[in-house]
């Protein structure tokens, strides 16, 4: 079958050792992404999502400073800031949205300054712009037991929560009668997505943590209105939009007339936004129909 | 401080802060921070599309940031604003990538753009900042009344004429002109700040919108005035100095705001509704 598709894989895509490894770690982070992001585009907290990754960079520079791994300041400096985004919690969307803001704009002005400190003192500039666009061929093996555990942490959050989780973000008035504490729930899910984009902005950068944590899942629910089977889509969605680009990447590498290859942060973005088109023009159609 | 090599970079500043303070305060009431966010910090992938082609980096700013404006309105006539936003931002960056790939030379030109190198603004840079400023001043003047309107009560608006998403579109055109303005002389970063802290203060003080924005525009001056002041005695980044600026703003407006006998709604609309459209 493999030799089948030969026009199709370039030579040595499976033997691979860091494709291997982008496989494995990018498709473990687009299942956490999908199944967390479904509640994030349910609650309408995107900016949220996006924000985090680009918070993270702050504690990340800051944690470079002081000689500790960059990982634990990005995970540090995210639930920090999603602390205070609850702390200034205002619970209506729009209020929501001014809080992100805000605590965005803090967070930005710290990177600046950790930033500049870092490149006086050691002069490496690489670090926002690797946490921005990331480099998911050049993953360290190092990573996957820390994949593993924060994705798993943020996953089983969200399962733990799911049915009060589910049901303040539908309808707030009519979980806080059913007795769920609403602001505990949703401090809760902000921790689970604080683990989530931290774990993937490391690993496969800021674009891609976006990009994986909304798309797969809007489009998702797009197809379905059953919150369990969306979640499922939305990692399956993820997945393959992430192999898949995984796999041109590769392929581009072999392209004229660039030799340098394509980034793989364009193919999978590019891949999700056609993906969510077509779920759109699919649902379009339908409903004409109907 | 005011060194000839001073000069431009006060200038710069202050048309960036005046402009960020007025299109700042529609920003909070409308709730478009993502927005604000999405469309300076995608834009610097049109100066990367710009260099691969060899034409002027502020054409691929404008395209771009218009492009972005005008898909994240498309997508969100039938997506949520917040999740056509997202996919926005992410497909720029994509391109972004894309781009820098193929033009390694240009790289550090190009991140100048997201951090912003205000010491090194030129005289020439300061015409273009100058003219589009001024062109996103005149169009939120212009849609002033409806722009409220259809900000606090969009019903009402509706039921008067005014389309929300024909205000929507419009809007973020001006988000996107401002993002052309203010992206190549403060870099996509601050220009975030600059458009919501000010004006988020501001809000918290007053929920009249005349008096609001032009304390918007006060406090977006005092914030970038003071960071370009303190960035030059103590050699740290200007973007820090707004940043810890505009959050102290902010602090101190919630704190004023919360005392007893003030109702502590800021980023609500409740409140201030009625004085809102008393004033508009």
């Amino acid at each position: 079958m493999v030799a089948g598709l030969a026009p199709v894989i370039e030579p040595g895509f499976f033997s691979n050792g860091p494709v291997q490894l982008a496989l494995t770690v990018g498709g473990v982070v687009a299942v956490v992404s999908g199944l967390v992001g479904t509640f994030t585009v349910v609650r309408g907290q995107s900016f949220a999502g996006h924000s985090l990754a680009d918070i993270g960079t702050a504690g990340g520079s800051a944690a470079f400073l002081l000689g500790v791994s960059p990982l634990y300041g990005f995970f540090a400096m995210n639930l920090l800031a999603a602390g205070a985004m609850e702390l200034i919690g205002l619970r209506r969307p729009r209020g929501r949205d001014l809080a992100t803001g805000v605590v965005l704009g803090a967070a930005l002005g710290l990177a600046a300054l950790f930033l500049y400190l870092d490149t006086t003192s050691t002069s490496t500039t690489g670090a926002t712009i690797n946490v921005l666009f990331g480099s998911i061929f050049t993953l360290s093996t190092s990573l996957v037991p820390v994949v593993a555990v924060f994705g798993g942490v943020a996953v089983g959050l969200v399962l733990l929560l799911y049915r009060p989780l589910l049901l303040s973000s539908l309808s707030a008035d009519l979980a806080a009668a059913r007795a769920v504490r609403v602001r505990l729930v949703g401090a809760g899910y902000l921790v689970a997505l604080a683990f989530a984009v931290s774990l993937s902005a490391i690993a496969i950068g800021a674009i891609l943590s976006t990009a994986l944590l909304i798309g797969p899942a809007a489009t998702a629910l797009r197809l379905t209105r059953r919150p369990g089977l969306a979640m499922a889509a939305a990692a399956g969605l993820g997945v393959l939009a992430t192999w898949l680009g995984v796999l041109l990447a590769y392929d581009s590498f072999y392209w004229q007339p660039s030799s340098q290859g394509w980034p793989v942060s364009f193919f999978v973005v590019a891949l999700v936004v056609v993906l969510f088109l077509a779920a759109q023009a699919f649902v379009a159609m339908r409903e004409r129909r109907v | 401080m005011f060194a000839d090599f001073m000069v431009n970079a006060w200038v710069a500043a202050t048309i960036v802060a005046v402009v960020a303070g007025v299109v700042g305060y529609f920003t909070v009431l409308r709730g478009s921070a993502f927005a604000a966010h999405a469309l300076p910090n995608g834009a610097f992938a049109g100066a990367a599309g710009a260099s691969l082609l060899g034409v002027n980096a502020l054409v691929g700013l404008i395209s771009f940031s218009l492009l972005g404006a005008l898909s994240i309105a498309a997508l969100g006539r039938r997506a949520r604003h917040d999740v056509a936003t997202a996919l926005v931002v992410v497909m720029m960056l994509g391109l972004g990538a894309l781009f820098l790939s193929m033009t390694t030379e240009y790289a550090p030109e190009i991140f100048a753009l997201l951090f912003g190198e205000v010491l090194g603004v030129s005289s020439n840079e300061l015409v273009p900042t100058a003219l589009i400023g001024a062109v996103s001043i005149v169009a939120i003047l212009a849609l002033y009344r409806p722009l409220t309107m259809s900000s606090v009560v969009p019903e009402i608006a509706e039921s008067r004429g005014v389309s929300s998403r024909a205000m929507d579109l419009a809007f973020l055109v001006v988000l996107a002109l401002v993002t052309t303005m203010a992206v190549p002389v403060v870099g996509a970063l601050l220009i975030f700040s600059l458009l919501i802290s000010p004006a988020a203060a501001a809000r918290a003080f007053t929920s009249r919108p005349l008096r609001a924005v032009l304390l918007s525009v006060a406090l977006a001056l005092a914030t970038v005035w003071a960071a370009i002041a303190l960035s030059y005695l103590s050699n740290l980044p200007i973007g820090f100095f707004v940043g810890a600026v505009g959050a102290l703003n902010y602090g101190l407006a919630r704190g004023w705001s919360g005392r007893p006998g003030n109702k502590p709604r800021p980023g609500s609309s409740r409140r201030g509704s009625g004085a809102v459209l008393a004033d508009a």
